[in-house]
Protein backbone atom coordinates (compact mmCIF):
# COMPACT_ATOMS: atom_id res chain seq x y z
CA UNK A 1 0.00 0.00 0.00
CA UNK A 2 1.49 3.20 -0.83
CA UNK A 3 2.59 5.16 2.52
CA UNK A 4 1.28 9.11 2.96
CA UNK A 5 3.03 11.78 4.49
CA UNK A 6 0.42 13.53 6.79
CA UNK A 7 2.16 16.27 8.70
CA UNK A 8 5.66 14.64 9.29
CA UNK A 9 4.25 11.78 10.42
CA UNK A 10 4.47 8.39 8.24
CA UNK A 11 1.44 7.14 7.56
CA UNK A 12 1.05 3.44 5.98
CA UNK A 13 -2.20 4.18 3.69
CA UNK A 14 -4.31 7.28 3.45
CA UNK A 15 -7.42 5.90 5.31
CA UNK A 16 -8.15 7.09 8.98
CA UNK A 17 -11.18 6.80 11.03
CA UNK A 18 -13.84 9.93 12.03
CA UNK A 19 -13.39 10.82 15.02
CA UNK A 20 -16.15 9.29 17.18
CA UNK A 21 -17.04 6.74 15.26
CA UNK A 22 -14.87 4.05 15.93
CA UNK A 23 -14.07 3.27 19.45
CA UNK A 24 -10.58 0.65 19.53
CA UNK A 25 -10.73 0.45 23.47
CA UNK A 26 -14.29 -1.20 22.90
CA UNK A 27 -13.36 -2.91 20.01
CA UNK A 28 -10.53 -4.64 21.44
CA UNK A 29 -12.69 -5.75 24.01
CA UNK A 30 -15.05 -6.75 21.67
CA UNK A 31 -12.77 -8.36 18.24
CA UNK A 32 -9.66 -9.20 20.85
CA UNK A 33 -6.35 -9.10 19.35
CA UNK A 34 -7.66 -9.84 15.47
CA UNK A 35 -8.24 -6.12 15.64
CA UNK A 36 -4.90 -5.21 16.16
CA UNK A 37 -3.46 -7.76 13.72
CA UNK A 38 -5.59 -5.95 10.79
CA UNK A 39 -6.37 -2.44 12.11
CA UNK A 40 -7.98 -0.40 10.01
CA UNK A 41 -6.75 3.36 10.08
CA UNK A 42 -3.53 3.89 9.17
CA UNK A 43 -3.75 6.62 12.38
CA UNK A 44 -6.41 6.55 15.02
CA UNK A 45 -8.36 9.50 15.68
CA UNK A 46 -9.84 9.70 19.22
CA UNK A 47 -13.34 10.77 19.97
CA UNK A 48 -13.87 14.44 20.86
CA UNK A 49 -12.58 15.10 24.26
CA UNK A 50 -13.83 17.78 26.39
CA UNK A 51 -12.22 19.82 30.03
CA UNK A 52 -15.11 18.34 31.58
CA UNK A 53 -16.66 14.71 31.82
CA UNK A 54 -20.07 14.62 29.58
CA UNK A 55 -23.00 11.91 29.75
CA UNK A 56 -23.92 12.62 26.64
CA UNK A 57 -27.89 13.19 25.30
CA UNK A 58 -30.83 11.58 26.08
CA UNK A 59 -31.71 8.74 24.31
CA UNK A 60 -32.97 8.34 21.81
CA UNK A 61 -29.66 8.84 20.33
CA UNK A 62 -30.23 7.44 16.55
CA UNK A 63 -32.08 8.15 13.84
CA UNK A 64 -32.04 6.23 9.97
CA UNK A 65 -32.20 8.61 7.19
CA UNK A 66 -32.42 6.95 3.44
CA UNK A 67 -28.67 5.83 2.99
CA UNK A 68 -27.53 7.58 6.29
CA UNK A 69 -28.37 8.18 9.72
CA UNK A 70 -28.61 10.71 12.39
CA UNK A 71 -26.54 11.13 15.26
CA UNK A 72 -27.49 13.32 18.39
CA UNK A 73 -24.76 11.76 20.89
CA UNK A 74 -23.53 14.67 22.46
CA UNK A 75 -19.94 14.25 22.63
CA UNK A 76 -20.11 11.82 25.99
CA UNK A 77 -16.32 11.45 27.46
CA UNK A 78 -14.34 11.07 30.42
CA UNK A 79 -13.12 14.34 30.57
CA UNK A 80 -9.41 15.57 29.69
CA UNK A 81 -8.26 13.74 33.09
CA UNK A 82 -9.95 10.80 32.58
CA UNK A 83 -8.96 10.63 28.80
CA UNK A 84 -5.38 11.40 29.90
CA UNK A 85 -5.46 8.89 32.82
CA UNK A 86 -7.65 5.98 31.33
CA UNK A 87 -7.93 6.00 27.79
CA UNK A 88 -4.22 7.20 27.06
CA UNK A 89 -2.30 4.38 27.78
CA UNK A 90 -4.39 2.16 25.88
CA UNK A 91 -4.85 4.36 22.78
CA UNK A 92 -0.77 4.42 22.87
CA UNK A 93 -0.41 0.78 22.42
CA UNK A 94 -2.40 0.89 19.43
CA UNK A 95 0.13 -0.10 16.18
CA UNK A 96 -1.11 3.35 14.36
CA UNK A 97 -0.01 7.24 14.90
CA UNK A 98 -2.99 8.70 17.41
CA UNK A 99 -4.46 12.28 16.88
CA UNK A 100 -6.33 13.23 19.96
CA UNK A 101 -9.48 15.67 19.28
CA UNK A 102 -10.28 18.36 21.06
CA UNK A 103 -13.62 20.63 21.77
CA UNK A 104 -13.87 23.73 23.85
CA UNK A 105 -16.13 26.46 23.64
CA UNK A 106 -14.10 29.48 24.68
CA UNK A 107 -10.48 30.24 23.77
CA UNK A 108 -9.36 29.42 26.86
CA UNK A 109 -10.66 25.39 27.10
CA UNK A 110 -9.36 25.32 24.10
CA UNK A 111 -6.19 26.22 25.23
CA UNK A 112 -5.88 23.84 28.12
CA UNK A 113 -6.91 21.18 26.45
CA UNK A 114 -4.07 21.56 23.67
CA UNK A 115 -1.55 22.66 26.03
CA UNK A 116 -2.36 18.96 27.44
CA UNK A 117 -1.94 17.11 24.94
CA UNK A 118 1.07 19.02 24.42
CA UNK A 119 2.71 17.44 26.98
CA UNK A 120 1.75 13.72 25.85
CA UNK A 121 4.56 12.27 23.96
CA UNK A 122 1.85 9.61 22.55
CA UNK A 123 -0.46 12.06 20.92
CA UNK A 124 1.15 13.02 17.73
CA UNK A 125 -1.13 15.77 16.43
CA UNK A 126 -4.52 17.23 17.86
CA UNK A 127 -7.36 18.01 16.22
CA UNK A 128 -10.11 21.11 16.95
CA UNK A 129 -13.29 20.18 16.69
CA UNK A 130 -14.93 23.65 16.07
CA UNK A 131 -18.72 23.02 15.76
CA UNK A 132 -18.90 24.44 19.18
CA UNK A 133 -20.83 27.27 20.03
CA UNK A 134 -19.18 30.10 20.80
CA UNK A 135 -20.16 30.77 24.74
CA UNK A 136 -20.44 35.10 23.56
CA UNK A 137 -21.99 34.74 20.04
CA UNK A 138 -24.35 31.55 20.00
CA UNK A 139 -22.49 30.53 16.72
CA UNK A 140 -20.51 27.67 16.29
CA UNK A 141 -16.76 28.41 16.32
CA UNK A 142 -15.87 27.54 13.01
CA UNK A 143 -19.19 28.93 11.26
CA UNK A 144 -17.52 32.50 11.42
CA UNK A 145 -13.87 32.72 10.17
CA UNK A 146 -13.21 35.61 12.30
CA UNK A 147 -14.37 33.70 15.51
CA UNK A 148 -11.74 31.24 14.83
CA UNK A 149 -9.17 33.19 13.74
CA UNK A 150 -9.00 34.70 16.92
CA UNK A 151 -9.10 30.67 18.72
CA UNK A 152 -6.25 30.09 16.82
CA UNK A 153 -4.64 33.00 17.69
CA UNK A 154 -4.36 31.92 21.42
CA UNK A 155 -4.12 28.11 20.61
CA UNK A 156 -1.77 28.28 18.23
CA UNK A 157 0.99 29.65 20.52
CA UNK A 158 -0.02 26.23 22.96
CA UNK A 159 1.88 23.57 20.98
CA UNK A 160 4.04 22.77 18.02
CA UNK A 161 2.68 19.16 17.15
CA UNK A 162 0.56 19.20 14.01
CA UNK A 163 -2.95 20.87 14.24
CA UNK A 164 -5.82 20.04 12.38
CA UNK A 165 -8.96 21.82 12.39
CA UNK A 166 -12.26 20.27 12.09
CA UNK A 167 -14.53 22.31 9.77
CA UNK A 168 -18.08 22.35 10.45
CA UNK A 169 -20.04 22.02 6.58
CA UNK A 170 -22.76 24.11 8.45
CA UNK A 171 -21.85 27.45 7.30
CA UNK A 172 -22.00 29.65 4.41
CA UNK A 173 -18.52 29.31 2.80
CA UNK A 174 -16.28 26.71 4.10
CA UNK A 175 -13.85 27.63 2.40
CA UNK A 176 -13.29 30.92 3.95
CA UNK A 177 -13.37 29.31 7.23
CA UNK A 178 -10.61 26.92 6.06
CA UNK A 179 -8.50 29.93 4.85
CA UNK A 180 -9.01 31.52 7.87
CA UNK A 181 -7.63 28.67 9.93
CA UNK A 182 -4.28 28.02 7.42
CA UNK A 183 -3.52 31.78 7.99
CA UNK A 184 -3.61 31.62 11.77
CA UNK A 185 -1.17 28.40 11.08
CA UNK A 186 -3.19 25.46 11.30
CA UNK A 187 -0.73 22.14 9.71
CA UNK A 188 -4.06 20.55 7.85
CA UNK A 189 -7.86 20.57 7.96
CA UNK A 190 -10.46 17.75 8.19
CA UNK A 191 -13.95 17.73 6.60
CA UNK A 192 -17.01 17.44 6.49
CA UNK A 193 -18.47 16.90 10.02
CA UNK A 194 -21.99 16.06 9.78
CA UNK A 195 -24.54 18.64 8.64
CA UNK A 196 -27.09 19.65 11.06
CA UNK A 197 -30.25 17.64 10.87
CA UNK A 198 -33.50 16.66 12.70
CA UNK A 199 -36.22 13.90 12.77
CA UNK A 200 -39.73 13.49 13.86
CA UNK A 201 -41.35 10.77 15.97
CA UNK A 202 -42.61 8.43 14.24
CA UNK A 203 -46.16 8.48 15.69
CA UNK A 204 -47.11 11.50 14.00
CA UNK A 205 -46.75 14.13 16.53
CA UNK A 206 -44.57 16.51 15.40
CA UNK A 207 -42.63 15.71 18.38
CA UNK A 208 -38.45 15.85 17.84
CA UNK A 209 -37.57 12.16 17.84
CA UNK A 210 -33.82 12.35 19.03
CA UNK A 211 -33.37 13.43 22.97
CA UNK A 212 -31.31 15.98 21.74
CA UNK A 213 -33.83 17.47 19.09
CA UNK A 214 -31.41 18.07 16.73
CA UNK A 215 -28.37 15.84 15.49
CA UNK A 216 -26.17 15.76 12.40
CA UNK A 217 -26.52 13.61 9.32
CA UNK A 218 -24.23 11.01 8.29
CA UNK A 219 -23.26 8.64 5.75
CA UNK A 220 -23.63 8.22 1.86
CA UNK A 221 -26.81 10.63 1.62
CA UNK A 222 -23.82 13.42 2.58
CA UNK A 223 -21.39 12.13 0.17
CA UNK A 224 -21.92 15.19 -2.56
CA UNK A 225 -21.87 17.13 -0.30
CA UNK A 226 -19.00 16.62 0.92
CA UNK A 227 -17.36 16.19 -2.23
CA UNK A 228 -18.24 19.46 -2.76
CA UNK A 229 -16.85 20.99 -0.04
CA UNK A 230 -13.52 19.47 0.44
CA UNK A 231 -13.17 20.19 -3.69
CA UNK A 232 -13.41 23.88 -2.69
CA UNK A 233 -11.52 23.54 0.23
CA UNK A 234 -8.56 21.72 -1.37
CA UNK A 235 -8.80 24.48 -3.91
CA UNK A 236 -8.66 27.27 -1.31
CA UNK A 237 -5.53 26.53 0.94
CA UNK A 238 -1.88 25.22 0.61
CA UNK A 239 -2.30 22.57 3.68
CA UNK A 240 -3.23 19.04 3.56
CA UNK A 241 -6.73 18.42 3.27
CA UNK A 242 -8.43 15.45 5.01
CA UNK A 243 -11.66 14.16 3.49
CA UNK A 244 -14.82 12.64 4.67
CA UNK A 245 -18.36 12.53 4.38
CA UNK A 246 -20.22 9.07 3.13
CA UNK A 247 -17.40 6.99 1.97
CA UNK A 248 -17.79 3.39 1.59
CA UNK A 249 -15.76 1.85 -1.34
CA UNK A 250 -12.05 2.64 -2.38
CA UNK A 251 -13.67 4.40 -5.32
CA UNK A 252 -15.23 7.36 -2.84
CA UNK A 253 -11.95 7.50 -1.14
CA UNK A 254 -10.30 7.99 -4.68
CA UNK A 255 -12.49 10.79 -5.58
CA UNK A 256 -11.91 12.34 -2.33
CA UNK A 257 -8.03 12.60 -3.37
CA UNK A 258 -8.06 13.46 -6.73
CA UNK A 259 -10.13 16.68 -5.49
CA UNK A 260 -7.15 17.31 -3.38
CA UNK A 261 -7.53 15.92 -0.12
CA UNK A 262 -4.07 13.43 1.45
CA UNK A 263 -6.10 11.43 4.03
CA UNK A 264 -9.76 10.29 3.82
CA UNK A 265 -11.46 9.21 6.80
CA UNK A 266 -13.99 6.71 7.31
CA UNK A 267 -17.04 6.65 9.52
CA UNK A 268 -20.55 5.33 9.36
CA UNK A 269 -19.34 2.61 6.88
CA UNK A 270 -17.66 1.42 10.44
CA UNK A 271 -20.82 0.85 12.00
CA UNK A 272 -22.06 -1.17 9.28
CA UNK A 273 -19.03 -3.40 8.45
CA UNK A 274 -16.26 -3.25 11.52
CA UNK A 275 -13.08 -3.67 9.13
CA UNK A 276 -14.58 -0.94 6.73
CA UNK A 277 -11.32 0.93 7.10
CA UNK A 278 -8.75 -1.88 5.94
CA UNK A 279 -11.40 -2.96 2.62
CA UNK A 280 -11.39 0.55 1.33
CA UNK A 281 -7.49 1.00 1.90
CA UNK A 282 -7.52 -1.97 0.02
CA UNK A 283 -9.64 -1.37 -3.09
CA UNK A 284 -7.61 1.86 -2.97
CA UNK A 285 -4.58 0.38 -3.50
CA UNK A 286 -5.95 -1.80 -6.08
CA UNK A 287 -7.97 1.06 -7.71
CA UNK A 288 -4.36 3.19 -7.73
CA UNK A 289 -2.31 0.14 -9.18
CA UNK A 290 -4.21 -0.04 -12.10
CA UNK B 1 -18.72 -13.59 26.56
CA UNK B 2 -17.62 -15.04 23.44
CA UNK B 3 -15.95 -12.24 21.06
CA UNK B 4 -16.54 -11.94 17.65
CA UNK B 5 -14.58 -11.99 14.45
CA UNK B 6 -13.39 -8.81 13.44
CA UNK B 7 -15.13 -7.43 10.35
CA UNK B 8 -18.66 -8.55 8.68
CA UNK B 9 -18.72 -11.51 7.17
CA UNK B 10 -20.56 -13.97 4.80
CA UNK B 11 -23.50 -16.22 6.43
CA UNK B 12 -26.18 -18.28 4.25
CA UNK B 13 -29.56 -18.80 4.69
CA UNK B 14 -30.06 -22.18 5.75
CA UNK B 15 -33.86 -22.18 6.53
CA UNK B 16 -36.77 -19.51 7.27
CA UNK B 17 -39.69 -21.06 8.50
CA UNK B 18 -43.07 -18.72 9.88
CA UNK B 19 -44.66 -19.97 12.79
CA UNK B 20 -47.65 -17.56 13.57
CA UNK B 21 -46.86 -14.11 13.47
CA UNK B 22 -42.94 -15.15 13.72
CA UNK B 23 -40.33 -15.66 11.13
CA UNK B 24 -37.41 -18.17 12.17
CA UNK B 25 -34.31 -17.95 10.61
CA UNK B 26 -31.44 -20.38 10.75
CA UNK B 27 -28.49 -19.22 9.44
CA UNK B 28 -24.97 -21.20 8.65
CA UNK B 29 -21.94 -19.57 10.33
CA UNK B 30 -19.06 -21.39 8.88
CA UNK B 31 -16.63 -21.29 11.37
CA UNK B 32 -18.25 -18.80 13.88
CA UNK B 33 -17.72 -19.29 17.26
CA UNK B 34 -20.32 -20.38 19.23
CA UNK B 35 -22.57 -17.73 21.02
CA UNK B 36 -23.85 -17.77 24.64
CA UNK B 37 -27.21 -17.28 25.73
CA UNK B 38 -28.19 -13.32 25.87
CA UNK B 39 -25.55 -12.26 23.27
CA UNK B 40 -26.66 -11.07 19.67
CA UNK B 41 -26.10 -10.38 16.36
CA UNK B 42 -26.03 -7.73 14.11
CA UNK B 43 -27.43 -8.92 10.73
CA UNK B 44 -28.27 -7.17 7.16
CA UNK B 45 -29.24 -8.54 3.49
CA UNK B 46 -26.38 -8.57 1.26
CA UNK B 47 -28.93 -7.66 -1.64
CA UNK B 48 -31.75 -5.35 -1.12
CA UNK B 49 -30.56 -4.18 1.57
CA UNK B 50 -31.95 -0.07 1.01
CA UNK B 51 -34.72 -1.33 -1.42
CA UNK B 52 -37.35 -0.39 1.34
CA UNK B 53 -39.82 2.02 2.99
CA UNK B 54 -37.79 5.47 2.70
CA UNK B 55 -35.00 4.00 1.60
CA UNK B 56 -34.05 1.77 4.45
CA UNK B 57 -32.81 -0.17 6.07
CA UNK B 58 -29.64 1.47 5.42
CA UNK B 59 -27.83 0.17 9.26
CA UNK B 60 -27.44 -3.51 10.37
CA UNK B 61 -30.36 -4.70 12.51
CA UNK B 62 -29.83 -5.91 15.87
CA UNK B 63 -30.79 -10.16 17.01
CA UNK B 64 -30.74 -12.09 19.71
CA UNK B 65 -29.85 -15.36 19.09
CA UNK B 66 -32.10 -18.23 19.79
CA UNK B 67 -29.70 -20.61 19.93
CA UNK B 68 -26.06 -21.71 17.99
CA UNK B 69 -23.44 -24.28 17.73
CA UNK B 70 -21.29 -25.90 15.71
CA UNK B 71 -21.50 -23.11 12.55
CA UNK B 72 -25.55 -22.98 12.77
CA UNK B 73 -26.97 -19.88 14.34
CA UNK B 74 -31.18 -19.63 14.93
CA UNK B 75 -33.28 -16.50 15.10
CA UNK B 76 -36.77 -15.56 15.57
CA UNK B 77 -38.03 -12.17 13.94
CA UNK B 78 -41.08 -10.30 13.45
CA UNK B 79 -41.35 -7.97 10.69
CA UNK B 80 -42.52 -4.58 12.09
CA UNK B 81 -40.28 -2.29 9.41
CA UNK B 82 -38.09 -2.25 6.57
CA UNK B 83 -35.04 -4.15 8.39
CA UNK B 84 -37.25 -7.13 9.23
CA UNK B 85 -39.10 -7.18 6.52
CA UNK B 86 -36.09 -7.61 4.39
CA UNK B 87 -34.59 -10.20 6.60
CA UNK B 88 -37.99 -11.86 6.75
CA UNK B 89 -37.80 -12.38 3.03
CA UNK B 90 -34.51 -14.37 2.45
CA UNK B 91 -34.91 -17.43 0.51
CA UNK B 92 -32.83 -20.52 1.65
CA UNK B 93 -29.16 -20.28 0.11
CA UNK B 94 -29.25 -16.23 -0.28
CA UNK B 95 -26.06 -14.62 1.77
CA UNK B 96 -26.52 -12.18 4.66
CA UNK B 97 -23.91 -10.51 6.70
CA UNK B 98 -23.22 -10.79 10.11
CA UNK B 99 -21.27 -9.75 12.83
CA UNK B 100 -21.20 -11.14 16.29
CA UNK B 101 -21.75 -12.95 18.70
CA UNK B 102 -21.95 -9.12 20.67
CA UNK B 103 -22.56 -8.03 24.44
CA UNK B 104 -22.47 -10.02 27.50
CA UNK B 105 -25.13 -12.42 28.37
CA UNK B 106 -26.77 -14.06 31.31
CA UNK B 107 -25.19 -15.18 34.27
CA UNK B 108 -26.26 -18.01 36.88
CA UNK B 109 -28.49 -17.28 39.18
CA UNK B 110 -26.48 -16.99 42.79
CA UNK B 111 -27.04 -18.48 46.48
CA UNK B 112 -29.04 -21.31 44.86
CA UNK B 113 -32.02 -18.91 43.77
CA UNK B 114 -34.30 -20.44 41.29
CA UNK B 115 -34.45 -19.17 38.11
CA UNK B 116 -37.64 -17.59 36.84
CA UNK B 117 -37.63 -16.57 32.79
CA UNK B 118 -40.40 -14.02 32.01
CA UNK B 119 -40.55 -12.35 28.93
CA UNK B 120 -43.00 -11.77 25.78
CA UNK B 121 -43.00 -11.25 22.02
CA UNK B 122 -39.38 -11.00 20.61
CA UNK B 123 -37.90 -11.17 23.96
CA UNK B 124 -38.63 -14.65 23.60
CA UNK B 125 -35.17 -15.98 21.39
CA UNK B 126 -32.36 -15.36 24.24
CA UNK B 127 -34.77 -16.72 26.96
CA UNK B 128 -35.71 -19.97 24.99
CA UNK B 129 -31.48 -20.16 24.98
CA UNK B 130 -30.81 -19.54 28.62
CA UNK B 131 -33.75 -21.67 29.62
CA UNK B 132 -32.00 -24.63 27.65
CA UNK B 133 -28.06 -23.68 28.50
CA UNK B 134 -30.08 -23.84 32.53
CA UNK B 135 -31.77 -27.27 32.45
CA UNK B 136 -28.02 -28.89 30.45
CA UNK B 137 -26.57 -27.30 33.86
CA UNK B 138 -28.60 -29.07 36.15
CA UNK B 139 -31.06 -26.15 36.81
CA UNK B 140 -35.03 -26.35 36.50
CA UNK B 141 -36.20 -22.75 34.97
CA UNK B 142 -39.66 -21.37 35.12
CA UNK B 143 -40.68 -19.86 31.99
CA UNK B 144 -43.11 -17.46 31.52
CA UNK B 145 -44.08 -15.69 28.24
CA UNK B 146 -46.55 -13.19 27.10
CA UNK B 147 -47.99 -12.48 23.95
CA UNK B 148 -50.32 -10.16 22.77
CA UNK B 149 -52.49 -12.91 20.72
CA UNK B 150 -52.78 -16.50 19.59
CA UNK B 151 -50.85 -15.66 16.52
CA UNK B 152 -48.09 -14.70 18.42
CA UNK B 153 -48.71 -17.21 21.13
CA UNK B 154 -48.16 -20.07 18.76
CA UNK B 155 -44.32 -19.90 18.71
CA UNK B 156 -44.02 -21.36 22.07
CA UNK B 157 -46.54 -24.25 21.54
CA UNK B 158 -43.43 -26.36 20.94
CA UNK B 159 -41.97 -25.78 25.06
CA UNK B 160 -44.08 -28.25 27.34
CA UNK B 161 -43.64 -26.46 30.40
CA UNK B 162 -44.40 -22.65 29.59
CA UNK B 163 -46.86 -20.82 31.58
CA UNK B 164 -48.70 -18.37 28.46
CA UNK B 165 -50.45 -15.00 29.13
CA UNK B 166 -52.01 -12.67 26.40
CA UNK B 167 -53.36 -9.74 26.09
CA UNK B 168 -56.80 -10.61 24.34
CA UNK B 169 -57.11 -14.13 26.47
CA UNK B 170 -56.76 -16.41 23.39
CA UNK B 171 -54.18 -18.30 25.06
CA UNK B 172 -53.15 -19.23 28.72
CA UNK B 173 -53.74 -16.54 31.31
CA UNK B 174 -55.78 -13.25 30.17
CA UNK B 175 -53.90 -10.73 31.31
CA UNK B 176 -50.24 -9.26 31.65
CA UNK B 177 -47.25 -11.91 32.06
CA UNK B 178 -46.16 -9.66 35.27
CA UNK B 179 -49.37 -10.99 37.18
CA UNK B 180 -47.58 -14.31 36.52
CA UNK B 181 -44.14 -13.48 37.75
CA UNK B 182 -45.76 -11.43 40.70
CA UNK B 183 -48.09 -14.98 41.39
CA UNK B 184 -44.54 -17.22 41.25
CA UNK B 185 -42.61 -14.43 43.56
CA UNK B 186 -45.52 -14.33 45.53
CA UNK B 187 -44.98 -18.47 45.79
CA UNK B 188 -41.59 -18.28 46.74
CA UNK B 189 -39.37 -15.40 46.53
CA UNK B 190 -36.24 -17.21 46.96
CA UNK B 191 -35.20 -16.42 42.58
CA UNK B 192 -33.56 -14.49 40.41
CA UNK B 193 -35.68 -13.51 37.25
CA UNK B 194 -34.30 -13.24 33.81
CA UNK B 195 -36.18 -10.52 31.40
CA UNK B 196 -36.26 -9.61 27.81
CA UNK B 197 -39.34 -8.41 25.76
CA UNK B 198 -40.76 -4.72 25.18
CA UNK B 199 -39.62 -1.64 27.02
CA UNK B 200 -43.11 -1.64 29.21
CA UNK B 201 -42.91 -5.19 30.38
CA UNK B 202 -39.18 -4.65 31.25
CA UNK B 203 -39.71 -1.65 33.31
CA UNK B 204 -42.62 -3.34 35.37
CA UNK B 205 -40.72 -6.28 35.77
CA UNK B 206 -37.17 -3.97 36.71
CA UNK B 207 -39.99 -2.20 39.60
CA UNK B 208 -41.48 -5.33 40.84
CA UNK B 209 -38.32 -6.63 41.23
CA UNK B 210 -36.48 -4.38 43.02
CA UNK B 211 -39.36 -3.81 44.84
CA UNK B 212 -39.20 -7.37 46.40
CA UNK B 213 -35.19 -7.43 46.52
CA UNK B 214 -35.13 -10.18 44.24
CA UNK B 215 -32.14 -10.27 42.02
CA UNK B 216 -32.91 -9.71 37.93
CA UNK B 217 -30.88 -9.58 34.93
CA UNK B 218 -32.38 -7.38 32.08
CA UNK B 219 -32.04 -8.22 28.36
CA UNK B 220 -32.49 -4.55 27.17
CA UNK B 221 -33.00 -3.86 23.69
CA UNK B 222 -32.50 -0.22 21.63
CA UNK B 223 -31.71 1.21 18.80
CA UNK B 224 -28.71 0.26 17.57
CA UNK B 225 -26.33 1.56 14.95
CA UNK B 226 -22.95 -0.31 15.59
CA UNK B 227 -23.55 -3.07 17.93
CA UNK B 228 -19.68 -2.64 19.43
CA UNK B 229 -19.51 -0.04 20.98
CA UNK B 230 -18.40 2.60 18.43
CA UNK B 231 -21.46 5.26 17.96
CA UNK B 232 -22.45 5.87 21.63
CA UNK B 233 -25.98 5.22 20.16
CA UNK B 234 -27.96 2.47 21.88
CA UNK B 235 -27.45 3.95 25.11
CA UNK B 236 -29.52 3.18 28.71
CA UNK B 237 -30.04 5.91 32.20
CA UNK B 238 -27.92 3.99 34.49
CA UNK B 239 -29.07 4.49 38.65
CA UNK B 240 -25.96 6.15 39.25
CA UNK B 241 -25.99 8.80 36.82
CA UNK B 242 -24.27 8.62 33.30
CA UNK B 243 -25.80 6.21 30.34
CA UNK B 244 -24.23 2.60 29.67
CA UNK B 245 -23.54 1.34 26.10
CA UNK B 246 -26.36 -1.74 25.55
CA UNK B 247 -23.99 -3.34 22.86
CA UNK B 248 -21.08 -3.85 24.92
CA UNK B 249 -22.15 -2.94 28.36
CA UNK B 250 -25.52 -5.27 28.36
CA UNK B 251 -27.00 -6.19 26.47
CA UNK B 252 -27.84 -8.12 29.44
CA UNK B 253 -28.02 -5.55 32.72
CA UNK B 254 -28.80 -6.01 36.44
CA UNK B 255 -32.11 -4.34 37.14
CA UNK B 256 -30.18 -2.64 39.96
CA UNK B 257 -27.81 -1.03 37.56
CA UNK B 258 -30.52 1.07 35.52
CA UNK B 259 -32.55 3.95 36.20
CA UNK B 260 -35.66 3.04 34.05
CA UNK B 261 -35.57 1.17 30.59
CA UNK B 262 -36.65 3.93 28.18
CA UNK B 263 -39.58 3.47 26.44
CA UNK B 264 -38.65 4.34 22.98
C1 LIG C 1 -29.86 -6.60 21.52
C2 LIG C 1 -31.11 -6.65 20.68
C3 LIG C 1 -31.71 -7.85 20.41
C4 LIG C 1 -32.85 -7.92 19.60
N1 LIG C 1 -33.40 -9.14 19.34
C5 LIG C 1 -34.47 -9.23 18.53
C6 LIG C 1 -35.01 -10.50 18.17
O1 LIG C 1 -34.51 -11.56 18.60
N2 LIG C 1 -36.07 -10.54 17.32
C7 LIG C 1 -36.63 -9.40 16.81
O2 LIG C 1 -37.58 -9.50 16.03
N3 LIG C 1 -36.15 -8.19 17.14
C8 LIG C 1 -35.07 -8.08 17.97
N4 LIG C 1 -34.56 -6.84 18.28
C9 LIG C 1 -35.23 -5.67 17.74
C10 LIG C 1 -34.83 -5.45 16.30
O3 LIG C 1 -33.47 -5.05 16.24
C11 LIG C 1 -35.72 -4.38 15.69
O4 LIG C 1 -37.01 -4.89 15.61
C12 LIG C 1 -35.25 -3.97 14.32
O5 LIG C 1 -34.08 -3.20 14.41
C13 LIG C 1 -36.32 -3.18 13.61
O6 LIG C 1 -35.84 -2.74 12.35
P1 LIG C 1 -36.89 -2.41 11.22
O7 LIG C 1 -36.17 -1.74 10.12
O8 LIG C 1 -37.67 -3.62 10.87
O9 LIG C 1 -37.88 -1.39 11.93
P2 LIG C 1 -37.72 0.20 12.18
O10 LIG C 1 -38.42 0.96 11.13
O11 LIG C 1 -36.28 0.49 12.41
O12 LIG C 1 -38.58 0.38 13.48
C14 LIG C 1 -38.21 -0.10 14.74
C15 LIG C 1 -38.50 0.99 15.77
O13 LIG C 1 -37.51 2.00 15.59
C16 LIG C 1 -38.12 3.30 15.61
N5 LIG C 1 -37.94 3.89 14.27
C17 LIG C 1 -38.82 4.05 13.25
N6 LIG C 1 -38.25 4.64 12.20
C18 LIG C 1 -36.97 4.88 12.55
C19 LIG C 1 -35.86 5.49 11.88
N7 LIG C 1 -35.96 5.99 10.66
N8 LIG C 1 -34.68 5.57 12.55
C20 LIG C 1 -34.57 5.07 13.81
N9 LIG C 1 -35.59 4.49 14.48
C21 LIG C 1 -36.77 4.40 13.85
C22 LIG C 1 -39.52 3.12 16.02
O14 LIG C 1 -39.59 3.22 17.42
C23 LIG C 1 -39.84 1.71 15.57
O15 LIG C 1 -40.82 1.11 16.35
C24 LIG C 1 -33.42 -6.74 19.08
C25 LIG C 1 -32.82 -5.51 19.36
C26 LIG C 1 -31.67 -5.46 20.14
C27 LIG C 1 -31.03 -4.14 20.39
C1 LIG D 1 -22.16 8.65 15.74
C2 LIG D 1 -21.20 9.71 15.30
C3 LIG D 1 -20.40 10.36 16.24
C4 LIG D 1 -19.51 11.36 15.86
N1 LIG D 1 -18.72 11.97 16.81
C5 LIG D 1 -17.84 12.94 16.45
C6 LIG D 1 -16.98 13.53 17.40
O1 LIG D 1 -16.97 13.17 18.58
N2 LIG D 1 -16.12 14.51 16.98
C7 LIG D 1 -16.05 14.91 15.66
O2 LIG D 1 -15.23 15.78 15.34
N3 LIG D 1 -16.84 14.33 14.73
C8 LIG D 1 -17.73 13.36 15.08
N4 LIG D 1 -18.52 12.75 14.11
C9 LIG D 1 -18.39 13.16 12.69
C10 LIG D 1 -17.54 12.19 11.90
O3 LIG D 1 -16.20 12.16 12.37
C11 LIG D 1 -17.53 12.54 10.40
O4 LIG D 1 -17.05 13.85 10.25
C12 LIG D 1 -18.91 12.47 9.76
O5 LIG D 1 -19.66 11.42 10.31
C13 LIG D 1 -18.86 12.31 8.23
O6 LIG D 1 -18.27 11.09 7.81
P1 LIG D 1 -19.11 9.74 7.48
O7 LIG D 1 -20.21 10.12 6.56
O8 LIG D 1 -18.11 8.80 6.89
O9 LIG D 1 -19.64 9.24 8.78
C14 LIG D 1 -19.42 11.74 14.49
C15 LIG D 1 -20.21 11.08 13.54
C16 LIG D 1 -21.10 10.08 13.92
C17 LIG D 1 -21.92 9.40 12.88
S1 LIG E 1 -24.80 0.32 18.92
FE1 LIG E 1 -23.12 1.63 18.53
S2 LIG E 1 -22.34 1.88 20.55
FE2 LIG E 1 -23.92 0.47 20.87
Amino acid sequence: MSAVDFCGIELAHPIVNGSGTFDAIAAHAVFGDALLEDFPFSAFVSKTITLAVRDGNPPPRLWETPSGMINSIGLPNKGLAGYLEHDLPKLAALPVPLITNVMGSTAGELCELVAACDGQEAIRAIELNVSCPNVKTGLDIGADPASLAEVMRAVRPQTAKPLIVKLTPNTADVALVAAAAEAEGADAVSLINTLRATAQHPDGSGRPWLGGVTGGMSGPAIRAVALAQVTAVAARVSIPVVGMGGVQRGEHAAQLLRAGATLVAVGTESFRDSAAGSRIARELDRLEAR
Amino acid sequence: MTQAPFGRRRGVLASIRKVGAYHLLEVVDRGGPDPEPGQFYMLAAVSGWGAGTDERPFLPRAFSCMGGSAGRVWFMLEDIGPGTHRLARLQKGEPLWLTGPLGHGFRMPEDGRRPILTGGGVGVPPLVMWSQALVERGARPTLQFGFRDAAHAAVAASFDTVQIATDDGSVGHHGLVTELLAAELHRDPHATVYSCGPPGMLEAIRRMCLEREVPAQLALESGMACGFGACFGCVVPLSGGGYARVCVDGPVLDATAIDHVPAH
